[in-house]
């Protein structure tokens, strides 16, 4: 009998564990990442000569349940065209009857360890604000994310930002969606259609979980969320999360600094206390609320989340002005100096 | 009891070449009343444990060779004797681990007994290749003249277990390609997925077989799924639970088997 040395026997069990991607137009190169539900490799698309990222299922699947939730993930992420959001390639099945899709592969780093190298507060609220515009555009299309966290956003190698992940993605119903839609600029962008009625009844059924069954991220997600209220959720619920983000990008250390460990203050603090409200009527009602208070904050303009005392104002004011602050102080002391000298 | 041991030729496969298409695992066969069943399952245990027992033996317990020959034997009889795998409950352990703890058990009784020899002497003998088990076990990297921490023994425990498992998936392998015409094919598993190294590619087995790079893609792909098949339906067989396959299914290859 054959004697598997222990360098055969790794190799075997790192092959044998790769998926067959015979009949496919794609060559496997490496596993990236192992996530809940699936494993994500990098492969080689032979025909169009680039790289992708081909996810797929690593799970028992008695009923079909899950490979009908890669599927659907797949085709949420098909509706939701937009530069901030992974773009979907192509949705196919293996030999060994695996379900897989594959999408665009980004190189870049997840805000995790993006962030650790933002040294500017700015910069970070800037990205923070392009994430909110995915969501929001998410949110006008009726799709729940449910699962934002800084490891589920990648940043390009030109500061793209890309939200990742739309595994636990929620297609909401009727009802839900009245409350994602926005008043205002996102109404613009609301369902147009190519959602059916029907569609929209199947992914609820199926995307959906159970009522009590809790998924998501500790930390990230909102209490109704981890509560297992199935039912309840809706685009406050990512607003939660956002909010969590922004809190880590206001508080996470740049890597290697001794001189700045957080840029948390008051406004930030309440802006973000606001977002992850306990009670959801109590938090942001759209994503447009929220990220025009954050752009608010940014521009050194008031904000509702939190009442400035005098001094606060006048600082801000200050900030704000500080040129033509500066210009009239400069002018007033030229001209007292003139006023003075002429007296004499 | 002894018919249970009966393992004739430990590569030994049937039919179409694949295992046995029973799906009992050996706890269910051990508790049922049918002996053919009964025998094949045992089979099928004895045929993945020895050598993982043999050189537990020999490191754990420090045996010579012949010694842990003995041990092997006598804890197979044993195994049949006590009925002990009836008394596994999968919801405590791993079917591994429970065997681990048997062979320390009965180690330690035949100590002190001492009568090891004369049951070992009476029990049928198995068609077991103890020189090969030798050798691989001088060729394993720990070395028996140090005390291994038991982390460490119920890590190359497991480690010989796969390796006796896969070792025996590649024989039935072997013999499937055998049987269907494909030795090529074998052939192509063997140089690149058994001994490949880092100058082995696609190309390169291309080149030599002359044969067109797709063929040895499709080769390789046919192969591996057939080996992880083989591996798979083995590996239900000695498992004490279908919890427990899943378990170390996904252990092994990564995914869960259904």
């Amino acid at each position: 009998m054959t004697f598997l040395s222990d360098k055969a026997l790794q190799r075997l069990r790192a092959l044998t564990e790769a998926p067959d991607l015979s009949g496919t137009r794609y060559r496997l190169l490496e596993r990236v990442a192992r996530g809940g539900m699936g494993v994500v490799y990098a492969a080689q698309d032979v025909k169009l000569a680039r790289r992708v990222a081909l996810k797929i299922l690593d799970h028992p699947d008695h009923s079909g349940d899950l490979s009908g939730r890669l599927i659907r993930e797949a085709r949420v992420l098909a509706r939701l065209e937009h530069p901030g959001i992974v773009p979907v390639h192509d949705v196919g099945t293996l030999t060994d009857e695996r379900v897989f899709y594959t999408m665009k592969f980004v190189e870049g780093l997840s805000l995790d360890d993006y962030a650790k190298r933002m040294e500017s507060l700015p910069d970070r609220l800037r990205l923070f604000l392009q994430i909110c515009d995915a969501v929001a555009f998410a949110h006008a299309r009726g799709v729940l994310h449910r699962d934002l966290k800084p490891a589920n956003i990648m940043v390009g190698s030109f500061g793209e930002v890309l939200v990742m992940d739309w595994g636990l993605a929620k297609v909401l119903s009727d009802a839900g969606r009245d409350h994602a839609q926005n008043r205002n600029a996102i109404v613009s962008q609301a369902i147009d259609g190519e959602f059916s009625a029907s569609d929209n009844r199947e992914d609820v059924a199926h995307v959906a979980t159970n009522h009590g069954t809790v998924m998501g991220t500790p930390g990230y997600m909102s209490p109704e969320q981890a509560g297992g209220n199935v039912e309840a959720l809706d685009a406050r619920s990512d607003i939660f999360s956002l909010g969590a983000i922004l809190k880590f990008l206001a508080e996470a250390p740049v890597e290697n600094s001794v001189t700045k460990s957080s840029w948390m203050n008051k406004p930030l603090a309440a802006i973000s206390a606001k977002a992850m409200a306990a009670h959801r009527e109590d938090r942001y009602q759209n994503v447009s609320d929220f990220s025009a208070e954050v752009s608010n904050y940014l521009d050194g303009r008031p904000i509702k989340a939190y009442r400035e005392s005098f001094l606060e104002r006048s600082g801000r004011f200050y900030r704000r002005h500080n040129i033509a602050i500066l210009l009239i102080a400069v002018y007033l002391l030229v001209r007292a100096i003139l006023i003075l000298f002429f007296r004499r | 009891m002894a018919e249970y041991l009966a393992v004739k030729n430990e590569t030994q496969i049937q039919g179409d070449g694949r295992f046995p298409a029973t799906r009992w695992s050996v706890i269910e066969a051990a508790r049922a009343g049918d002996v053919s069943e009964r025998a094949r399952a045992m089979d099928a245990l004895c045929a993945a444990y020895w050598k993982p027992v043999y050189k537990y033996a020999r490191l754990r317990w420090k045996r010579t060779p012949e010694d842990a020959q003995d041990l092997t034997q006598g804890f197979f009889t044993e195994l049949l004797d006590r009925d002990l795998l009836a008394k596994f409950d999968p919801a405590k352990s791993k079917l591994r681990t429970y065997l681990r703890v048997c062979i320390d058990s009965f180690v330690s009784n035949e100590d002190k007994a001492a009568h090891r020899q004369k049951r070992g002497g009476n029990a049928t003998h198995v068609a077991l290749d103890f020189a090969a088990a030798e050798n691989e076990f001088a060729a394993t990297a720990i070395d028996p003249a140090e005390v291994p921490s038991p982390e460490s023994l119920e890590e190359y425990f497991e480690k010989e277990w796969i390796r006796s498992l896969f070792s025996l998936a590649v024989e039935d392998l072997r013999n499937l390609c055998r049987q269907r015409d494909r030795d090529r094919t074998f052939r192509l598993f063997e140089e690149y997925d058994l001994n490949g190294d880092a100058e082995i590619s696609y190309e390169k087995l291309a080149s030599d077989y002359g044969i067109p790079v797709t063929d040895v893609t499709n080769a390789l792909a046919w192969a591996r799924r057939e080996f992880r098949g083989i591996a798979l339906e083995r590996l239900e067989q000695i498992c004490g639970s279908d919890e427990e396959f899943q378990r170390e299914a996904h252990a092994l290859f990564g995914l869960n088997p259904r």
